[in-house]
């Protein structure tokens, strides 16, 4: 076992599957010589050549449109946004085309595509490079979401993702990119499921869910209260579309309170949404009100540091809410 | 019906008398499908939207007519007469505006989205512009297995303003992709006409902005559409994209219900005298040897699988309830 750190599970998920199939390209900007604005794809230019890690114009509907047509017709495209600020331009190419084409067609056309979007802010990236966009796509049947919080998922839903005959979009906590370290078993062939949730500390008291860079949060979180004699479960939802619903129910039955944390805008975020579920399915399982903890009902992260900080959750504002919710 | 996919075309060539009586037949097809689809909607047997391809007719079937079969076609919501060209049966195409099992897409896309991948028609595309970077993918994909298909994209002269259209043109350019874009410039994007819309009114000027070769075509004679396009096709197999303008009119609105305050009865009682059909017919007549007799029975029997088609699709189930839920992910 190799100690890496989350990017690197991306670039080489990305190796491994080129390597496996010849249908699979990447498209993006500046995904070729440079290797990526983060260096995802890295070495990959060199290894398969430009016809198969391709730069494209800074034009993300054409990036996602173009993709969407080469997996009509059988290939397999990887496509890079750079920022998940910029894919709204592809949004309708998303939304209207892929995510739609298999059922206008009753099943005769597929978009087996993969859309990779680094997300979140903490970086100082301000309004435009900060964004958590997963809420607008999770409303999207015909879409599958991802977010992965460590190395291993980061590779392992890649590689399902590319296999996947569905569009998947697959949304990159930035931050962790190089923050998040873990170990990476040297299996020839690592795939992590999509559509499952994972349960990724055992507690009892209560059920925080969390994915991506605020599940990396919600766990150091949840050591810090574990001192303190708190004992908390930690969901790491990885796929937020299709929902886990079955992961979910059975923890908060287990602990009688749930806490969801997630960085996007509090409002009809993603939260919202396993709130519901919670309250339609798992009431009776319920000791405590089900509580959000987000990023506040701003337009987007501000540029200057302290009101970044403010916007941002971190450990010590996940922790406390632990410890609210724990006195309930 | 004629099947085109069938079709040996041998590059460069100009009409055969049997290529050109299908295309009569076809042509013919088309106008009757759609006078049935105006009549259907008004007797309140389909509803939803409706966008007819009468007075376009010389576009579609010259320009698919000249495809060979590896060619790609996608294009715009206008898609009933393209998809008569690609070949598909009437009669899944009345089924499927009339939302039944029998359909297309089983009743699922509905006039906008007919499509077929046998047939190589990839689609109606409901969204203005939308399908022309699907283009730019289809495009790519058959550079990147090294096949010698050519996608053809049509799209109208509304499409040509927003920007899908730009960065699909500008991609086309820089990768070099097999494309052939065709502008079907019916002079109108729904109810505005391209003068008020567009900062050229010659589109193909806007080819030229990405360094594209271009030529603008008159698209109401079928034989300089099948021409320009074969001639073009060959072009786009051997040096990647070209831009092909149509000059066309539709005699309807832009669908079903449309006012048509913006523009004069005089002006289209102006483009109905060169009426595709007619203006094909005409030259079948004088320069081909054929009599009224043939070219009449050539339109009864367009008539007939009409009717046929109708029967058909009122005579076909409703898609099951059950099925909402599927093909909403592959497994």
């Amino acid at each position: 076992m190799a100690e890496v750190t989350l990017i690197e599970g991306i670039r080489q998920a990305m190796d491994e599957e080129l390597a496996r199939d010849e249908r699979v390209f990447i498209v993006g900007e500046d995904v070729g010589p440079r290797g990526g604005v983060f260096r995802a794809t890295e070495g990959l230019y060199e290894k398969y050549g430009g016809s198969r890690v391709v730069d494209s114009p800074l034009a993300e509907l054409s990036i996602v449109g173009m993709g969407i047509g080469a997996a009509l017709y059988g290939l397999r495209p990887i496509c890079e946004i750079q920022f998940a600020d910029f894919i709204h331009p592809a949004f309708n190419q998303i939304v209207n085309e892929a995510a739609k084409m298999c059922y206008r067609s009753n099943g005769a056309w597929t978009v087996p595509m993969v859309i990779r979007a680094p997300y979140g802010g903490g970086i100082g990236g301000g309004l435009y490079h900060s964004q958590s966009v997963e809420a607008f796509f999770t409303h999207v049947p015909g879409l599958k979401v991802v977010v992965p919080s460590n190395p291993r998922d980061a590779k392992g839903l890649l590689k399902s993702a590319v296999r996947d005959p569905n569009p998947v979009i697959y949304f990159e906590p930035k931050k962790g990119y190089r923050l998040i370290k873990g170990e990476l078993p040297e299996e020839d062939d690592l795939l992590v499921p999509i559509g499952q949730a994972s349960i990724s500390r055992q507690g009892k008291d209560l059920s925080v869910f969390a994915y991506g860079m605020m599940h990396y949060y919600t766990l150091q979180a949840a050591e810090i209260v574990a001192e303190e004699g708190i004992d908390v479960e930690v969901v790491d939802l990885r796929t937020l579309l299709p929902i886990d619903e079955q992961t979910i129910l059975k923890s908060v039955e287990k602990t009688g309170k749930a806490l969801i944390v997630y960085e996007g805008n509090l409002t009809g975020g993603y939260g919202a949404e396993i709130s519901a579920i919670l309250a339609e399915k798992a009431f009776v399982s319920l000791d405590a009100p089900i509580r959000r903890l987000a990023g506040p009902d701003v337009p987007a992260a501000p540029f200057s540091h302290p009101l970044q900080d403010w916007f941002m959750l971190d450990v010590s504002k996940i922790a406390a809410g632990i410890r609210s919710m724990a006195e309930y | 019906m004629v099947n085109r996919t069938k079709s040996k075309r041998v590059a460069g060539e100009l009409m055969d008398k049997d290529t050109m009586l299908d295309l009569y037949h076809e042509m013919v097809l088309v106008r009757r499908l759609e006078e049935a689809f105006e009549t259907l909607y008004q007797e309140g047997k389909i509803g939803g939207f409706l966008h007819l391809y009468i007075g376009q007719e010389a576009v579609g079937s010259g320009v698919i007519g000249a495809r060979q079969p590896q060619d790609r076609v996608i294009t715009a919501y206008r898609d009933h007469g393209i998809a008569i060209s690609c070949g598909i049966d009437p009669k899944s195409i009345v089924a499927e505006l009339f939302g039944k099992e029998a359909g297309t897409s089983k009743g699922r896309g509905g006039s906008m989205h007919l499509g077929n991948t046998d047939l190589n028609f990839w689609g109606g595309h409901a969204i203005v512009g939308a399908h022309m970077p699907l283009a730019t993918g289809m495009a790519m994909a058959d550079k990147y297995r090294g096949s010698d298909a050519v996608t053809i994209c049509l799209f109208g002269d509304g499409a040509t303003n927003g920007g899908y259209f730009h960065e699909a043109l500008n991609l086309s350019m820089v990768w070099d992709l097999p494309i052939l874009w065709v502008c079907e410039n019916n002079q109108y994007g729904m109810g505005t006409a391209v003068e008020r819309a567009s900062a050229v009114t010659e589109i193909r000027q806007k080819a030229e902005g990405y360094g594209m070769p271009n030529e603008r075509v008159d698209g109401m004679d079928i034989l300089k559409v099948y021409e320009a396009t074969s001639k073009n096709l060959d072009l786009v197999r051997k040096n990647g994209p070209f831009f092909l303008e149509l000059m066309t009119y539709r005699f309807r609105g832009h669908s079903i219900g449309d006012p048509e305050r913006y523009r004069e009865k005089e002006e289209i009682d102006m483009w109905r005298k060169d009426d595709p059909i007619g203006i094909f017919r005409k030259h079948l007549l004088s320069t081909n040897g054929l009599t009224d007799a043939v070219l009449d029975n050539i339109e009864a029997k367009a008539q007939s699988e009409i009717e046929e088609a109708i029967k058909f699709a009122e005579a076909s189930a409703d898609p099951s309830l059950d099925s909402l839920f599927d093909y909403v992910y592959v497994d």
